[in-house]
């Protein structure tokens, strides 16, 4: 077993992927972490205070865990929805009642949703009271906003896709309340976002690019650079 | 020779470079520019396919006296007020745009989104709405039915003697 392991790590494909040792020296375990990809982000040293849980309490590590659920769990419900004025409620009552595991997916991207609103917010909160807004992190403290403002509008785009009486009212009042803008954009940006006066076919399309495409690539590349600056500055 | 045309240069005529970069910056600006407003527009449809502002809401006789129909796909309804008067009053609230219900009971309009009450006059009684219920215009055809036009709003007063 040993040898075969041995084998295994010396074989060119291994070291051609893991391009240091077996990480059992200082040297190896440095190289272990700048050469890879997921590792290459981490700080090279943390503050003993900055590990402990109950600084954090790991609010930020469980937002993009839920991002993932959201994104794993929302890809599979786009196998089975149509964004459509006639298909969507259907599809979504489909997912309940029809496809197997369908309610579970639903459920489990419903909830991780909810869950991802607060677990943002108190993330917003926990920065806040530990004081990690201060220099030189201010500017992370905004790319946070504007990633707590995404997350919300995910949960907002979300919300017209089952096509109900709850989603159609909501985005109705949404949208009006858009309207309120001054300047005369208001009502402009209110026809872009529905496609048109009425929330309808155009403003169903719309909503699910917005949800399932432009917000989602947007929060990611936000999320990139949250992340790096974060440990940049010494965060775990 | 080079010297002098360097001097040139620093007395203030372009230099070669800086004219090249111009042309070619401003050319990216300018195709930027066209793409985001060509974006801009696409992202505007210019047909909708929506219901029509003018529609037939029926003959006079089929409302009776003091009646209050809703036309739900059109979100008006269409109120006699007394013999013979007809008026046809939006059923949209003015806060945010919910479809509001006619409560007979009562006797007025109320919406279920923010609790706005109005009479059937579409003056506001209670609750958030700003304005009171816009009235369209509505006129008698030759095939004797009434006919709202959505697209025009008259005033408060303006009433159908039929």
């Amino acid at each position: 077993m040993n040898r075969l392991t041995e084998q295994l790590v010396r074989s060119r494909v291994w070291r051609s992927i893991f391009r240091h040792g077996l990480p059992l020296s200082n040297r190896a375990r440095a190289e272990a972490v700048f050469y890879n990809f997921f590792l290459h982000v981490h700080p090279t040293k943390v503050r003993r205070r900055s590990i402990k849980f109950t600084y954090t309490w790991g609010l930020g590590g469980l937002s993009a865990g839920l991002f993932i659920i959201l994104t794993v769990t929302g890809a599979l419900l786009m196998l089975y929805y149509r964004p459509s004025i006639h298909q969507a409620y259907w599809d979504m009552k489909d997912l309940q009642f029809v496809v197997s595991s369908g309610q579970f997916l639903r459920n489990m991207h419903r909830w991780a949703a909810h869950a991802m609103v607060a677990i943002v917010f108190l993330h917003m909160l926990r920065v806040f009271y530990t004081g990690s807004y201060r220099p030189p992190k201010e500017f992370n403290w905004v790319i946070g906003v504007v990633l707590l403002v995404m997350t919300i509008l995910l949960s907002y785009t979300g919300y017209l896709l089952p096509w109900d009486q709850l989603s159609f009212w909501g985005i109705s009042v949404g949208t009006n309340m858009v309207r309120a803008v001054p300047f005369g954009t208001g009502d402009r940006i209110s026809y872009l976002l529905l496609g048109g006066n009425i929330v309808g076919e155009n403003a169903l399309v719309r909503f699910y690019v917005l949800h399932c495409f432009v917000i989602p690539v947007a929060a990611m590349v936000f999320m990139g650079i949250h992340f790096w600056r974060v440990r940049k500055d010494g965060g775990v | 020779m080079d010297k002098k045309i360097e001097e040139k240069g620093k007395e203030g005529l372009m230099s070669r470079r800086f004219f090249f970069e111009s042309i070619g910056l401003g050319a990216i600006s300018i195709a930027a520019i066209g793409s985001i407003a060509l974006t801009g527009e696409y992202l505007s449809p210019n047909v909708v396919r929506e219901p029509p502002m003018k529609f037939k809401a029926g003959k006079p006789e089929d409302f009776p006296a003091g009646s209050v129909t809703l036309a739900a796909d059109q979100k008006v309804y269409i109120v006699r007020a007394k013999e013979g008067y007809f008026y046809a009053l939006s059923a949209v609230c003015t806060h945010l745009g919910c479809i509001t219900n006619w409560k007979p009971e009562e006797g007025i309009i109320a919406c279920p989104c923010h609790g706005s009450k109005f009479d059937t006059e579409g003056n506001r009684i209670a609750g958030p709405a700003p304005r009171p219920l816009p009235r369209f215009s509505m006129v008698l055809d030759d095939q004797g039915q009434l006919v709202v036009d959505k697209s025009l709003v008259v005033s408060e007063e303006t009433t159908l003697k039929v």
